[in-house]
């Protein structure tokens, strides 16, 4: 399966004549980065962070304060960002994992505001709300990445990383410890545990994950601001996740894509369809959408279905015989 | 000062006193309790102003008295409160808590997604309801509108009180969130106490929206702070005490205002957080919680 998604992803820009197609594909590429990481922190720890966009604009604010304040060169700065941001989740994450459910959704989206706050206050770091830019060449050795072919190939291969990481993770030890701690996290202490470690664990992970995803981000499209990291990015992560299935790593990427596809198509549709311009009826659509997964198919689309289908086909096994 | 943390208090107060009802009842904390606060205010606004709606195409001239747009509204309110249980939280009979902060987040989109398709990006406003020379208490100056907002967080206080302590379905409804089973065997539907315990706050969270309407500009997104700010206050008490919830949205009010004037003003609306992640560490940590086990902690 994996060698088979990343044959296909390989030749696919060769394929696509269409620069608009391909840029639409990156960007896929760096929402699974996210959603990858989200999906384990919220389906498999069972973590509810409506915070995501925090780490994601770590590193994209990171890179670019490391790379312009402090004259690291790009290749250097994503990774040093990705640490910085990790650490940062780490000493954040102690006290705010203890919190549960509730309390803890609304504390990371409290964290969101902080951060939109700070992003758009402190000027001197920042750039306030017009945004950060002077990102300059993203450069790896020789390799110089310009073109949205050339990011392509950059973000689809940390994805694919990223996802055979994650895969691994899902079915090691630690995988089913978080499945349990998702279970109960009383009864997953009393088997011996350390839930706590593990959830700080795969906090750190997903930040940074996230914060690659917003290095790479802000080097492609060369400037970031603070409305790129609101509320609303992390909650439309939330919606990804949702759709791939919480706990469900190759949903994560479903997810990611079809919620971009969506929006493209209605961005392309819906104004000829109704005259306006704006993207209302989008958002609209978005919670809409969001409600009736989590009632019908709480397990998500993809694993909602599949179980379905397989629960219907073995009810029909049994009639036959 | 004082005055205006207190003002601004009032509506916190309000809104947290919604997310405690639903809570209390449900289990289920409604990240669709600001939206509620802006359609109140939106369309009591529609109903008694001269607004232009879907892109200012349409132009709506009803200019109804303003006590029956608020009552109109506050109602209409409630039966959106009560559609979303019916079509969204019930159908969904999940006690996951994830699935269910997803739902309602999903109709807060929603709802914010279909004021914006109603009402457009244009901030809209209510005229004060009185006009009339400003009220000398003392040294401070309080506006007639201010003194409505304290007004009507006060009297809807005194009447949920009087509702919950004095009536019978008040009662139930107290009934209901200690227990549903035992409440269930008692005889008492728990499904209508539902339904009324989403009516009732979906109301009190129009009205909040309301009688701030005249002090702020309310727009399709004013929802999200005041249900952010609503819920601070309702973290003071565990999400589950009344009293609390009105002392902590009074409090987080006065906090505001005074902290505004140490803090660069761009930093006001970080102070409800800050405070926040301290109140919630002490309740994690347990030295704030009291005695006795909470519906957290019996790990429903």
């Amino acid at each position: 399966m994996f060698i088979l998604v990343a044959l296909v992803l390989a030749v696919l820009p060769l394929i696509l004549r269409n620069n608009y197609q391909v840029s639409v594909l990156v960007f896929i590429g760096i929402f699974t980065i996210l959603t990858v990481g989200l999906s384990l922190l919220m389906g498999y720890a069972g973590q509810v962070s409506l915070g995501h966009a925090v780490f994601y604009g770590m590193g994209g604010y990171g890179a670019g304060i490391l790379v312009l304040r402090a004259g690291l060169p790009a290749w250097a700065a994503i990774p040093c960002a990705a640490m910085i941001t990790g650490l940062i989740a780490y000493v954040i994450g102690i006290p705010l994992l203890r919190l549960k459910g509730n309390y803890l959704a609304m504390a990371t989206l409290g964290l969101n505001i902080i951060f939109f706050l700070i992003a758009t206050n402190e000027t001197a770091l920042t750039g306030g709300p017009n945004g950060l830019q002077g990102y300059g060449k993203l450069t790896i050795g020789p390799l110089i990445f310009k073109s949205d072919r050339q990011f392509y190939y950059l973000v689809w291969t940390v994805a694919l990383v990223v996802l055979a990481l994650s895969l691994n993770i899902v079915n090691s030890r630690v995988g089913r410890a978080l499945r349990a701690i998702h279970g109960s996290e009383v009864a997953a202490e009393t088997l011996g545990v350390d839930t706590a470690r593990f959830k700080v664990q795969v906090l750190v992970l997903s930040a940074i994950y996230a914060s690659l995803a917003g290095s790479l981000y802000a080097f492609w499209i060369g400037i970031v601001s603070p409305g790129d990291f609101s509320v609303n990015f992390s909650t439309e992560l939330v919606v990804m996740v949702a759709i791939g299935g919480l706990a469900s790593v190759w949903g994560a990427i479903f997810g990611a894509a079809a919620v971009i596809m969506l929006t493209e198509l209605l961005r392309n549709f819906l104004p000829r369809l109704l005259g306006s311009t704006s993207g209302e009826l989008q958002i609209v659509t978005f919670g809409v959408i969001l409600m009736l997964i989590m009632i019908f198919l709480p397990e998500g689309l993809t694993s909602g279905i599949v179980n379905r289908l397989r629960a219907r086909s073995m009810r029909r096994q049994e009639n036959k015989t | 000062m004082l005055i205006a943390g207190i003002t601004v208090g009032s509506i916190y107060a309000l809104i947290a006193l919604g997310f405690v009802v639903i809570h209390n009842v449900t289990g289920v904390i409604n990240f669709a309790q600001g939206e509620f606060a802006m359609l109140g205010a939106l369309v009591a606004i529609t109903l008694s102003e001269k607004t232009m709606l879907f892109n200012r195409s349409v132009s709506v001239r009803l200019e109804w008295p303003l006590p029956l747009a608020i009552a109109v509204a506050a109602l209409l309110v409630a039966g959106v409160g009560m559609a979303l249980y019916r079509f969204a939280i019930r159908p969904a009979n999940t006690r996951s808590v994830i699935v269910q902060i997803i739902i309602t987040i999903g109709a807060a989109i929603a709802l914010r997604g279909a004021a914006l398709i109603v009402w457009g990006t244009d901030p809209h406003r209510l005229p004060n309801f009185t006009n009339g020379a400003p009220i000398k208490i003392g040294q401070a100056v309080m506006t007639q509108q201010d003194l409505w907002m304290v007004g009507t967080a006060l009297v809807l206080l005194v009447l949920l009180y009087l509702f919950f302590q004095r009536t019978l379905i008040g009662k139930a409804l107290r009934a209901c969130a200690i227990n549903r089973t035992a409440a269930r065997l008692m005889g008492i539907n728990v499904n209508t106490m539902t339904f009324l315990a989403f009516a009732l706050s979906a109301g009190i969270g129009a009205l909040a929206g309301i009688v701030i309407a005249p002090k702020t500009f309310i727009s399709y997104d004013s929802g999200a702070f005041l249900g952010l700010k609503g819920f601070v206050a309702a973290a003071v008490g565990g999400l589950e005490n009344e009293t609390s919830a009105v002392i902590g949205g009074l409090a987080l009010g006065l906090l505001e205002t005074l902290a505004a004037g140490l803090l660069s003003s761009g930093y006001k609306d970080a102070i409800a957080f800050i405070a926040l992640f301290i109140i919630l560490f002490l309740q994690a940590s347990g030295i704030w919680r009291r005695g006795g086990g909470s519906r957290d902690a019996a790990g429903v």
